[in-house]
């Protein structure tokens, strides 16, 4: 990556600590305009930790962030989504009781316009529906009959494709994606990747954490190792296999100079 | 990126076979259904229908057991008139148990809230307005403070509702010194304090402007929960906090917001309490605190938040007051009435969780 590029979303130093546990330490992350990047690591490695200081659910002890050059602080998952940073996380965080219409837009609704939208607050669920119905088609992930069925009426597969679909939706800047195959089948795997290559081509950057190495290293533009809560390396998938890959993340190899000062 | 293009670009080895893959629509053998699961089916998908059948069912059982003397319309705009000042906690419980909290100071609210405005209006001559304007502050106010409670120190609900209930109770006692405000002082000093306990007679039926208002109240908080962002945001946090909160609500502002709302809905109910008993008494609604969660929980809002209609608590309450109007008139002895309403709230409990056991 060349190093003039200026990051999109850049930290330095991250440190995090759960009671006696380091769930980060001094960890580093850049992230450069257009890429897909990759993040890899063993359980308890850190990545989830990361990627929840970077989309603001958690709050770092240590350690400063910029997103395009600019030092940024999110005190909430609210601040970095109006930031334009979408995330995906591993629990999907939908609301099981709600409908597909309501959980994409939650904390975004549409209102009515005119006097019922502004003095009475007054939803405006056709709108929203029909919002929502055309995403899932972009998606084409959907076989939905229903955009008013409850959340919890899906199979995980499908859930995983509703979260998909409302932060592919929404991002401006950063889409990051928590093991967003991992619930899926074979095919709604693939639909997932040609929509994170899809994101990608309309020019957003997208972080993708996953234990799914083949996946990885077919989407990847450059793979972020972590181990023991920091960066260990940077890697191009075009210039290591996978098994090398492994080996670096669980600490049987030792990586390359050149790939840890990247 | 379309679904036939998609499937003609395989990337791994092992995704070869997806070109052939079966595209029809799949389709089951299903056993016929039972009329049993095909009620169950219908429930689901209609939770608030539970309470009405409910509702339909004892106003009619009882019309049978006690004739025409329940069926009068002076007899059914009676139950209305007694259950108002309950079906109005019950409404202010419901925003609470729909985010997975509980409301133990929600009739300690209204009664402390009667006696600030009793005691300014009647003894300290401000004038009425004035003094349930004070009592709204009061009621929202105190509503907050279990708000902060549950948000700020991250304490149980129903250890924060049982501490204040005790608070505002005692309060309540001292700023009464437990004595009453009686009827006449309030009628020549201010009879605006009484003012729902006036009626509009509809043939021998007396439909009073307390009933009304429960109504009101009750359509008010209905459209504020169905129709509004931030009722989506109330369910969503009664659901699951944590996924609304990363789902980007602010949640504790939104909790906060469902506190000051109930103690707010508390000081309506003060006014309204007010007019339905004739006088301001310190000792009255003691048991409301519990009478209100039995309104919600026999009008189907799972105690687990997140689910179930607002309107079941109004019908939740209407059945109560059928319950207790019904077994009087059929010449019941009143612990028999407490009897019945114990065991209505085991068996609503018990059909809910049948019903949520349908796989949808």
């Amino acid at each position: 990556m060349n190093p003039a590029v200026e990051p999109v979303l850049k930290a330095r130093g991250l440190v995090k600590r759960y009671g006696r546990v380091t769930a980060l330490n001094n960890a580093d992350f850049d992230l450069y305009p257009g890429e897909i990047l990759a993040v890899i690591g063993d359980n308890g490695a850190g990545k989830s930790s990361l990627i929840k200081a970077i989309s603001g659910a958690t709050n770092v002890d240590e350690g400063k962030m910029w997103l395009d050059g600019k030092p940024f602080h999110f005190n909430s998952p609210l601040e970095a989504r109006e930031a334009g940073i979408e995330t995906v996380y591993q629990n999907l965080a939908l609301s099981p009781a709600l409908s597909i219409a309501d959980n994409m837009f939650m904390g975004r609704e549409i209102r009515r316009s005119g006097v019922m939208g502004s003095m009475f607050k007054m939803l405006d669920n056709k709108e929203m529906q029909r919002i929502a119905r055309e995403k899932l088609n972009e998606l084409g992930l959907m076989t939905i009959q229903n955009i008013n069925q409850a959340v919890e009426t899906l199979s995980g597969g499908q859930r995983q494709g509703v979260a998909v679909a409302r932060a592919a939706a929404f991002g401006s800047r950063v889409v990051i994606l928590d093991e967003p195959t991992a619930a899926l089948g074979v095919k709604e795997s693939r639909k997932v990747l040609e929509l994170i290559q899809d994101v990608r081509s309309r020019g957003m950057p997208i972080v993708l954490i996953s234990h799914n190495m083949p996946h990885v290293f077919e989407v990847a533009d450059r793979i972020h190792v972590h181990r023991l809560g920091r960066r260990l390396c940077t890697i191009n998938p075009k210039d290591y296999t996978m098994s090398d890959a492994v080996a670096f993340m669980t600490g049987a190899q030792e990586p390359p100079a050149e790939a840890v000062a990247a | 990126m379309s679904g036939a293009e998609s499937a003609a670009s395989p990337k791994q080895d092992f995704e070869k076979a997806l070109d052939q893959s079966d595209t029809s629509v799949a389709s089951f053998d299903t056993k016929e259904k039972s009329f049993l699961d095909r009620i169950q089916h219908f429930l689901h998908g209609n939770p608030t229908m539970v309470p009405v059948i409910v509702l339909l069912a004892s106003v009619v059982v009882f019309g049978l057991l006690a004739g025409s003397r329940f069926f009068s319309p002076f007899n059914l705009s009676l139950i209305i008139q007694q259950v108002s000042i309950i079906g109005i906690l019950a409404a202010a419980q419901s925003l609470i148990i729909l985010t997975a909290g509980i409301d133990l100071s929600v009739a300690a609210i209204m009664v402390l809230m009667s006696v600030i405005s009793g005691k300014l209006a009647v003894e300290m001559g401000v004038p009425a307005p004035l003094a349930l304007l004070v009592a709204f502050v009061g009621g929202t106010a105190a509503g907050i403070m279990n708000g902060l409670l549950v948000t700020r120190i991250k304490l149980p609900p129903f250890i924060v509702t049982l501490g204040t209930w005790n608070i505002f109770f005692a309060l309540n006692l001292w700023l009464s010194g437990a004595q009453s405000i009686r009827s006449q002082d309030i009628d020549s000093a201010a009879p605006l304090l009484k003012f729902f306990g006036n009626n509009i007679a509809l043939g021998s039926a007396r439909l009073t402007y307390g009933s009304i208002l429960m109504v009101v109240v009750f359509v008010a908080l209905w459209y504020m929960l169905n129709k509004t962002a931030w009722g989506r945001h109330v369910y969503a946090i009664g659901d699951d906090k944590e996924a609304a909160e990363l789902a980007g609500i602010r949640t504790d502002r939104t909790l906060v917001s469902v506190y000051a709302l109930a103690g707010f809905v508390c000081a309506i109910g003060a006014w309204a309490s007010i007019g339905r008993v004739g006088s301001v008494s310190p000792q009255s609604f003691y048991e409301g605190n519990l009478q209100s969660i039995t309104a919600v929980v026999i009008g189907g809002i799972s105690l687990f938040g997140g689910r179930g209609s607002i309107m079941g608590a109004l019908f939740g309450a209407l059945i109560v007051g059928v319950f207790q109007s019904g077994l009087r008139l059929a010449g019941v002895d009143v612990l028999w009435q407490v009897f019945a309403i114990g065991w209505l709230i085991i068996i609503a409990v018990a059909i809910d969780q049948w019903i949520r056991k349908v796989s949808a």
